[in-house]
């Protein structure tokens, strides 16, 4: 009788020895988000990292199934064959419960170590754990429905309707919300961070050279929320200070009726305008 | 037609009574809060009548069902009573009935009608999403469309095989004669059915915009559609509970002599590691929506931040449900697995304490998982790494499953029915359900895949790939033997190969969407992924296609050809095959004896069940 565990074992390592570089190679710059910011390029070698353990699990599922169904069928016709009794076997139980703790316990270890970085672009609330160090500019993003507006404290607190974001900066973006929950997502740049109504929800970012990027709303905040998106901008440091000066002109007039910059907002639900 | 049998305690009196209690309700509520003149002309619809007329309608169509009548009686000073319109006809199956077979024959039915409503908006959805911009329905009417689609599939399969397979195979398997409290049985379904009801008239209220989850406050902010949603959730949850709790004393309680711990069919396991899951998860739900409830009624304040509320309460609560809630839906499609490939393999089930070790270790960690939905809220950020590690721990216990399937596949003599494919086929898309969660549960991959279509074919896979796939096995596997009939097996593997290839066709391709950056719930998406979304609007159109075929086959076989299938057509050793198809109303003559577990394929005969020199039990 061949031995059938043999040759899965040893095809499955073959085949985890062919696919998992070209998986690691190949596919992994594929991955999103992209290259954008810093944050963004973590994920991408985070995701990489993940489809390259994932590769050797499909793998061996493969090969065993492939080569389980078609050696271990029933000759057709003919009266019903029992199988030899197999009930258990402690060896690949242990070898099993083994290899699935050491990749689970890897893959925790190895997303901590990513997290603790910067928090990788997430949604960490008003106390940051993860916290890159040197200066930062602060901008803060308020979700109502349905859109996004950003306000820059460090600029006399001036509210704008696009973000633009200076290039090769730490930023501190601060998440907060004027009734739903929303979630701020600028794909490209590899933020996620949800919009919740009398919270402070911090995510840092570092921006790369200049870019476009995307933001979406990504958590379902009412009628219009497939409306929710709008472009954003990284360009070069001067060009930024010239659109801030802008933005500062061309909202100086409503500038006096603002609410003061604060991490949190609590309109009054009653009040009427005028 | 003779008149007087529709008088009496019905499905059309419980329907009559149903509609006249919500007309109870609606006009008491307006009475306690004072007088309107156009009761039914309000745009700004009283929410307090809303959730009276509702609760009144419910309980006018349990009263109509006679679910009162054995209390009352008993109040009288009548003696106890344990079944109750157990003989009888068809009519059985439309009104309350204790017998346990025919509630699971109702679940079936009873779901499986609501399945197809829920693939229904499925496929309405997909219409929207045919071309990037917004096109074919107004917005609100997508998000309802899309909320109903969610909660129907995820309230109503909660039960999805607990209650058709569960409720009919537990007290066969067990040995006994009934549930635990049949009348509860009984209850459980209708409160579903009444459920289901209400979920859908919420068009009538202007639908509801915040999907499955509810999200407060914008479901407090949202129409009066959404007390429609959190009434049938609740309902729902009630009905879980209930469910739940009958299971486990029935396991506990009333299991033959020799049935031992170890002699379970696993199946048994699967349903009661699930029952544990409903009872523990659901009362959390029920509180949860109870809260909204208040802060729509009573103006309370419990998620209104700037109230004093709080929004992260409500997705605490709605996930600390929810998460083992998924655990619910995904458990018993693993216990069908297992108990069916021994079948079909001709080997005993290979490493059972492994195995039930495996659904045991699902359920418990499954209650320490929950703040994997909200890695980018700012909710407890520095616990991250705790979620993170302990969702990724599920995976061992999840691969105790696949271990013990797949060597008891190893060296089997494996036959290619129907069920069989079916079961094959979870093996392949928990993988990739499985294995796609692990990009989710990873903190720092989740900042992009979090909320995106990756996500939500990541839970198809599971729910869809996982439930509804064993589902389908459970369906052609069991049904020849509740209603004596076979199933066609040629249309059959045609319905198995067409949703086996459609599935994937329909829900792969959401990965790259969502990878490439498309939002979840939105009418509007980027130009460049119009392709893959028009690709997933087709294989979905033709996904529904398949299940036409298996409505087919279904109601061809059993209600045109009707070809009586034999009492044992698979070669099963469990219980339930040694008896005849359909079975009969009190399922063994006398109690039987067990004397090992029904495993033993390729084993000296060891007689499971021993009918002769055993005493009835006490029914």
């Amino acid at each position: 009788m061949p031995n059938h565990g043999r040759r899965v074992i040893g095809a499955w390592i073959v085949l985890s020895v062919v696919a998992t570089p070209l998986v690691a190679i190949f596919l992994g710059p594929e991955l999103p988000p992209g290259h954008a910011s810093q944050q963004a390029s973590e994920q991408v070698f985070d995701n990489t990292v993940i489809t390259s353990i994932v590769t050797p699990v499909i793998a061996l599922l493969l090969v065993f199934f492939v080569y389980a169904l078609m050696t271990f069928r029933k000759a057709p016709g003919g009266a019903l064959v029992d199988g030899p009794p197999l009930r258990n076997d402690n060896t690949i139980q242990v070898l099993w419960v083994a290899l699935t703790s050491v990749v689970v316990l890897f893959l925790a270890g190895f997303g901590t170590y990513e997290l603790l970085q910067n928090g990788s672009g997430g949604g960490q609330g008003p106390s940051p754990i993860a916290t890159p160090s040197g200066p930062k500019l602060q901008v803060q993003v308020i979700a109502q429905q349905w859109e996004f507006t950003y306000r820059y404290p460090s600029y006399g607190g001036v509210e704008t309707s696009q973000l633009v974001l200076p290039e090769n900066t730490e930023i501190e973006l601060h998440v907060t919300s004027l009734d739903a929950i929303h979630s701020f997502w600028a794909y490209e740049l590899g933020i996620k961070a949800d919009a919740n109504p009398g919270n402070d929800n911090i995510a840092f970012l570092k921006t790369k050279g200049p870019d476009t990027f995307k933001v979406h709303c990504a958590e379902l905040c009412g009628l219009w929320h497939g409306y929710m998106f709008s472009n954003g901008r990284v360009v070069s440091s001067s060009q930024f200070a010239a659109w801030v000066k802008q933005q500062q002109q061309v909202y100086a007039a409503v500038q006096q009726y603002m609410p003061a910059y604060a991490t949190t907002y609590f309109p009054d639900p009653q009040r009427r305008a005028g | 037609m003779n008149v007087r049998r529709l008088l009496g305690f019905n499905l059309l009196t419980a329907i009559l009574l149903g509609i006249g209690g919500w007309y109870v309700g609606w006009f008491a509520a307006h009475g306690v809060v004072g007088p309107s003149i156009a009761y039914f002309g309000d745009v700004d619809y009283n929410e307090l009548s809303i959730f009276m007329a509702y609760v009144c309608g419910v309980l006018g169509f349990l009263i109509g069902l006679g679910f009162l009548n054995y209390p009352f009686a008993r109040l009288r000073g009548y003696p106890p009573s344990l079944r109750e319109k157990e003989t009888g006809g068809a009519g059985r199956y439309f009104g309350l009935c204790t017998d346990h077979k025919v509630v699971g024959i109702q679940y079936l039915i009873g779901i499986g009608v609501f399945f197809f409503i829920g693939g229904l908006n499925a496929m309405l959805i997909r219409v929207e999403l045919l071309r990037p911009d917004h096109q074919v329905w107004p917005a609100g009417t997508y998000l309802t469309v899309v909320g109903i689609h969610g909660t129907m599939m995820m309230g109503m399969f909660t039960s999805g095989i607990l209650g058709p397979f569960g409720n009919y195979l537990i007290p066969i398997l067990i040995g006994a004669r009934r549930m635990a409290f049949p009348r509860i049985e009984a209850l459980t379904f209708w409160l579903l059915m009444a459920g289901g009801v209400i979920l859908e008239t919420t068009v009538f209220f202007g639908g509801f915009p915040t999907g499955w989850t509810g999200y407060a406050p914008l479901s407090i902010q949202a129409n009066a559609g959404i007390d429609c949603y959190i009434l049938f959730f609740a309902l729902v949850g009630i009905s879980m509970t209930l469910l739940g709790l009958n299971m486990i004393a029935t396991i506990v309680t009333m299991r033959a002599p020799g049935l031992t711990w170890t002699r379970l069919p696993i199946f048994v396991w699967g349903v009661l590691s699930t029952s544990a899951l409903m009872v523990l998860a659901a009362p959390v739900l029920i509180a949860t929506l109870l809260m909204a409830m208040l802060d729509r009624t009573a103006q309370t304040s419990f998620f209104i931040a700037a109230a004093g509320g709080s929004a992260y309460l409500y997705e605490n609560l709605f996930w600390v449900f929810g998460h083992p809630e998924v655990y619910v839906l995904a458990l018993p499609g693993f216990a069908i697995v297992l108990e069916l490939l021994p079948v079909f393999a001709r080997k005993p089930l290979w490493g059972y304490r492994l195995a039930v070790a495996g659904l045991m270790g699902v359920s418990l960690l499954s209650f320490f998982v929950w703040q994997h939905h909200l890695f980018v809220s700012g909710i407890n950020a520095d616990l991250r790494p705790f979620y993170m590690l302990s969702t990724e721990l599920i995976s061992i216990p999840t691969g105790f499953t696949f271990i013990c399937g797949m060597m008891t596949l190893w060296r089997g003599q494996i036959r290619y029915t129907v069920p069989m494919l079916f079961c094959l086929a979870w093996f392949f898309n928990f993988l990739i359900g499985g294995l796609t969660g692990v990009f989710l549960s990873d903190a720092p991959s989740d900042v992009t895949t979090h909320g995106s279509f990756f996500s939500m074919a990541h839970f198809h896979y599971t729910i869809m790939g996982g439930l509804v796939f064993t589902f389908f096995a459970g369906i052609y596997y069991w049904v020849p033997k509740m209603t004596g009939f076979q199933i066609n097996e040629r249309l059959g593997k045609i319905h198995f190969w067409s949703m086996f290839i459609l599935f994937n066709s329909t829900f792969f391709p959401l990965f790259i969407a969502g990878f490439l950056g498309q939002p979840r719930r939105v009418v509007t998406y980027p130009h460049n992924l119009q392709f893959l979304n028009q690709w997933v609007s087709i294989s979905a159109f033709l996904l529904g296609g398949s299940m036409l075929i298996f409505l087919y086959n279904f109601v061809k076989s059993l209600v045109f050809d009707r070809i009586p299938a034999p009492a044992n057509p698979w070669g099963s050793k469990s219980i339930e095959w040694q008896l005849p198809s359909p079975v009969p109303v009190h399922n063994f003559d006398r109690i039987p004896v067990f004397s090992s577990d029904p495993y033993g394929y390729g084993e000296p005969a060891a007689p499971i069940a021993a009918p002769a020199g055993a005493p009835a039990g006490r029914d």
